[in-house]
């Protein structure tokens, strides 16, 4: 155990990485998936040990090979990327058991060991953005994760995948072109790559001269804001989502978006913020009215969608656009909703679109007109997609609730009545689409074609149970949620200047 | 094993046993008697541990329960005041009277998934305790939302299109309201006031100047949709789609009441009483309510279907509560407690005696009712106990209530809301007892063939005379009511 202690943020990507290697080697479908298996129920424990450490001793710091920063590679695990350490690799094993008979459905036999080799590689990347505490790393681990992403979602049975993986590949490439130019201006102005050290060395004196900062902090907003789906920047994702495979779905609404998320925050409260005074610059303006437009634009979209999946996707743009206000609004109960909503939007939807694989799985379909009644056929799949739906309306004793409260207080701290009003009305058009789902899924006859039907087997079924149950939980009881949120976001505000 | 608990696990008890229920009961889904036996266990279980808590809290016991801490001074924690407990007591004994009901009712008419029919019925149950019970606004405005949910499926239990329709009309106008309205005023206040207790004296006195305190006011007044005030009354009406022991006890009573119910706990422990009335807070709320204790009224006189009509009558009354906090005199208060409890009593029998003609005579508007009361003379003669109640005469419940607001609004020489209560009396008159006089002195058409005597399956009858004979009771002995209400202001 002594051994692998202190090497605990190494193996967070290793394992995976190397995960990958041998799914990839093994050819065959059943052996792939028991190596992702271990490799993804593996990952909570490490991000959870790290974590502890982390809130019980402070931020780690791990060289790689030896070499110390800011010559070598440094990985740096505080409260920020620890919580979403721990979201991500959870998320990615209570999700695990459920790909084995949705991919063995929706995948070719020949292709399943390469995409649980992708899978893994996927992984890898969105876990090294995290931990890595280095500018251009973080760059290696976005290119990692976005080539395996391109291969995941073109592994979609629909044609249309291909062109869906297509347009992301274009918008991600040009998201990473955008940030590695704003990483490379950061790098010309203070020769060095390291996170941490960026911060120390733009300090004070930068203030007057820095339209380079400026430069470097508006490309990389835009380069992680496309990846992140920030309206207006989110044209791939309705596509790449819908036409993904069902699990595919899942794990990138529930990780890939949020590991964004995160980098924006990092450079956002770690960099720029240390740097330059915000309040110069219409920065968080700009944020939150996109943010707002995201909750209102994309929400009344989904209201107006045919298919499920692709509601639920413009469903996520929306969500999003309530992370990235709480990051804009830059107070501490803002930036704590925003915090805890990237938890809490991510086990709900998780649980959505875990639910609409399993329909696939057992309809073919997930048009919503041929859904009608399909609740009475799949009863505890249908609950637990109706605990998630309330979930993202924000009904009090959900999770979705304690976000919409931080953030309210956000606003209303700043003393925004109107912005109170935008994100109340948000929900209530999340009502709006959400309820029209229920309504054709609970309160219609069920259709001939869906006698058949009935709910998935139980390593199916049981993580859309636990994730729904987890949307109940955290909305009860927020001390892993939210306090460790408010925690982060103190440390975060605090280091503003 | 009642006397080894404690009073505090009572309270937790009292909150648990209908969601118990609602678990139990699909597990009988295929033995009905057996299923219904759970429903009525529950009920009475309910009851009992309800009434469990009167005499202690008579006695000056507050008994609290803390169950989570959802957040730095956010807790899901209950505590029983004297209001909590007259509105708890009433829901808990009608909802006995109500199952017994239910059973006659949903197997004469066969209607179709009993079982979520049940369970749905025992989770608004649970749910309107925990508004009863709750001890901020939080906990409160949980249940106040998870009462909207669990009654959703019961508008639209027939599944049609127009109660499909109806169901929209609900869910949008009670969530609505609640997210967009009630949401950020409950945020708002505890911004302000940095706690959601409810706290004798209210929690908002001296925090914000009087502009914050009337916008707030109205946030509330309007965002709390279930009192039905005008103009966000359309859910009520829509809502008489469902069955009807579903219009009886939910929307005659859990739902609308835990409505006013939650606009007088605002009031009195939010805002305070002392703090409103120097604001001088007392105008516009009386003409709000004023207006639809009024319009409502008018509007009931040209229903001809008989639910409709007490549908609108039941947003009349409802104002009434509405009228009493508005008044902010503490023996309006009163008068707005006690009508809680006898509107209750008065209006499900009328929904009762609604629902069994219904089932024994297929009739629902109120032109079909010549020479009804010969034969259907219980239904009719405790419709007509109910309807007394409505229009305020004595010997039933309804006339104290009213004559305590009327009180409070003398004392505070508040002449609009004087006259609005009498010209709402004469209104009331005007669409009930013209039921009355057809029921009983209209000769039947001449083409209605049939028995003489046809009631309705005897435990409909049984419920519908326990609740008239309970409303008259109440006005013979006002005691428990009459006490729980001056206690709620603190004396």
């Amino acid at each position: 155990m002594n051994a692998v202690w202190p090497h605990l943020p190494i193996l967070q990507v290793i394992v995976p990485l190397f995960g990958a290697l041998l799914a990839g080697l093994l050819r065959r479908a059943g052996p792939a998936f028991a190596v992702a298996l271990v490799a993804s129920w593996l990952m909570p424990f490490i991000a959870g040990a790290m974590l502890w450490q982390v809130l019980t001793t402070g931020p780690i710091s791990y060289h790689i090979g030896g070499w110390p920063p800011p010559w070598g590679i440094e990985y740096r695990v505080d409260a920020l990327n620890g919580f979403v350490l721990v979201l991500v690799s959870a998320v990615g094993a209570v999700i695990m058991p459920f790909a084995r008979r949705s991919v063995a459905f929706e995948i070719e036999e020949g292709q399943q060991a390469w995409f649980y080799c992708m899978y893994l590689l996927c992984l890898t990347g969105l876990l090294g953005i995290a931990v890595t505490g280095d500018a251009f790393n973080a760059f290696v681990f976005l290119e990692i994760s976005s080539l395996s992403t391109y291969v995941l979602i073109a592994l979609g049975r629909d044609r249309r995948a291909l062109l869906a993986a297509f347009q992301y590949l274009i918008m991600g490439t040009m998201g990473a072109t955008f940030y590695i130019i704003g990483v490379g201006l950061l790098y010309l102005l203070t020769g060095t790559l390291n996170l941490v050290d960026i911060a120390g060395r733009l300090g004070p004196e930068w203030t007057n001269h820095s339209r380079a900062i400026v430069a470097a902090l508006a490309f990389i907003t835009v380069g992680v804001s496309l990846k992140l789906a920030l309206f207006p920047l989110h044209a791939w994702l309705p596509n790449a989502y819908a036409y993904a495979p069902s699990w595919v779905t899942v794990f990138l609404s529930a990780t890939a978006t949020k590991v964004a998320i995160y980098l924006l925050a990092r450079f956002f409260f770690s960099i720029f913020g240390v740097a330059i005074d915000f309040r110069d610059l219409p920065v968080t303006e700009i944020v939150i009215a996109l943010s707002v437009a995201a909750m209102l634009v994309a929400s009344l979209i989904a209201v107006f969608q045919t298919d499920l999946k692709r509601m639920l996707a413009y469903s996520s743009v929306a969500q999003i656009g309530y992370i990235t206000l709480g990051i804009g609004l830059a107070n501490l109960a803002g930036l704590t909703g925003g915090l805890v909503h990237i938890v809490n939007h991510a086990l709900m939807k998780a649980a959505l679109f875990l639910a609409v694989g399993a329909i696939f799985l057992r309809v073919g379909t997930v048009r919503l007109s041929d859904l009608a009644g399909i609740g009475r056929k799949m009863p505890l799949t249908m609950t637990a997609f109706t605990v998630a739906c309330f979930g993202l309306v924000g009904t009090p004793g959900t999770s979705g609730f304690i976000s919409k409260w931080y953030l309210v207080l956000g606003a209303l701290d700043k003393g925004w009545w109107v912005l109170v009003f935008l994100i109340v009305a948000s929900s209530l058009i999340a009502l709006l689409y959400v309820g029209r789902v229920l309504e054709i899924v609970w309160l219609r006859e069920p259709l001939p074609a869906l006698a058949q039907a009935s709910d998935p087997p139980a390593s199916m079924l049981l993580p859309i149970v636990v994730l729904a149950a987890a949307t109940i939980y955290f909305g009860l009881d927020t001390e892993w949620t939210a306090g460790i949120a408010s925690t982060t976001a103190k440390g975060l505000l605090g280091g503003l200047r | 094993m009642t006397a080894t608990l404690s009073i505090e696990s009572l309270v937790v008890l009292a909150v648990l046993t209908p969601f118990a229920g609602a678990l139990l009961i699909p597990l009988f889904r295929s033995a009905p008697n057996l299923r219904e036996t759970v429903t009525l266990v529950t009920a009475g279980t309910l009851c009992a541990v309800t009434f469990s808590l009167l005499g202690p809290v008579l006695d000056g016991a507050r008994p609290e329960a803390q169950i989570i801490r959802v957040a730095p001074g956010l807790d899901l924690a209950f505590k029983v005041e004297p209001l909590g407990m007259l509105f708890a007591l009433t829901a808990a004994a009608l909802w006995v009277v109500n199952s017994i009901y239910s059973i006659g009712y949903m197997r004469a008419n066969d209607e179709p998934r009993q079982t979520t029919f049940y369970v749905c019925f025992a989770v608004a149950l649970g749910s309107t305790i925990g508004i009863a019970f709750a001890k901020n606004l939080f906990t409160l405005f949980l249940f106040y939302e998870a009462l909207t949910l669990s009654t959703y499926p019961l508008v639209t239990h027939k599944r049609n299109e127009e109660a499909v329709r109806a169901g929209r009309i609900y869910l949008l106008l009670l969530l609505g309201t609640s997210l967009l309205l009630l949401l950020p005023a409950i945020i708002a206040t505890w911004a302000i006031a940095g706690t959601l207790d409810f706290t004798p004296g209210g929690i908002l006195a001296g925090k914000a100047g009087a502009p914050v305190i009337a916008i707030l006011l109205a946030l509330y007044i309007f965002g709390i949709g279930k009192a039905a005030v005008m103009p966000l009354h359309f859910w009520l009406p829509a809502a008489m789609v469902a069955p009807t022991p579903v219009s009886a006890l939910l929307h005659a009573v859990a739902v609308v009441k835990a409505g006013v119910f939650t606009i007088v706990k605002v009031a009195v422990f939010i805002f305070g009483v002392d703090h409103l009335s120097s604001l001088g807070q007392s105008g516009w709320l009386t003409a709000v309510a004023g207006t639809t204790v009024i319009a409502a009224s008018i509007v009931a006189l040209r229903q001809d279907n008989l639910k409709r009509r007490l549908a609108y009558s039941t947003i009349s009354q409802l104002s009434y509560v509405v009228l009493g906090v508005a008044i902010l005199a503490p023996i309006s208060l009163t008068g707005a407690a006690m009508h809680i409890a006898a509107h209750a009593f008065s209006k499900i029998t009328l929904f009762f005696a609604a629902g069994s003609i219904h089932t024994a005579a297929h009739l629902t508007e109120v032109s079909q009712l010549d020479g009804i009361g010969r034969r259907m003379p219980w239904t009719m003669a405790a419709f007509t106990i109910g309807a007394l109640g409505m229009i305020g005469i004595p010997p039933t419940a309804g006339f104290l209530g009213k004559w305590f607001i009327l009180t409070g609004a003398m004392q505070t020489a508040n002449w609009l809301a004087v006259s609005v209560i009498i010209v709402s009396t004469l209104l009331n008159a005007g669409y009930f007892l013209p039921i009355v006089f057809r029921a009983f002195f209209r000769d039947p058409p001449a083409d209605r063939h049939g028995p003489k005597l046809s009631e309705a399956p005897w435990p409909m009858v049984l419920a519908l005379a326990a609740t008239a004979v309970g409303s008259m009771l109440m006005f013979f002995l006002p005691g428990i009511p009459y006490a729980l209400a001056t206690l709620m202001m603190g004396r």
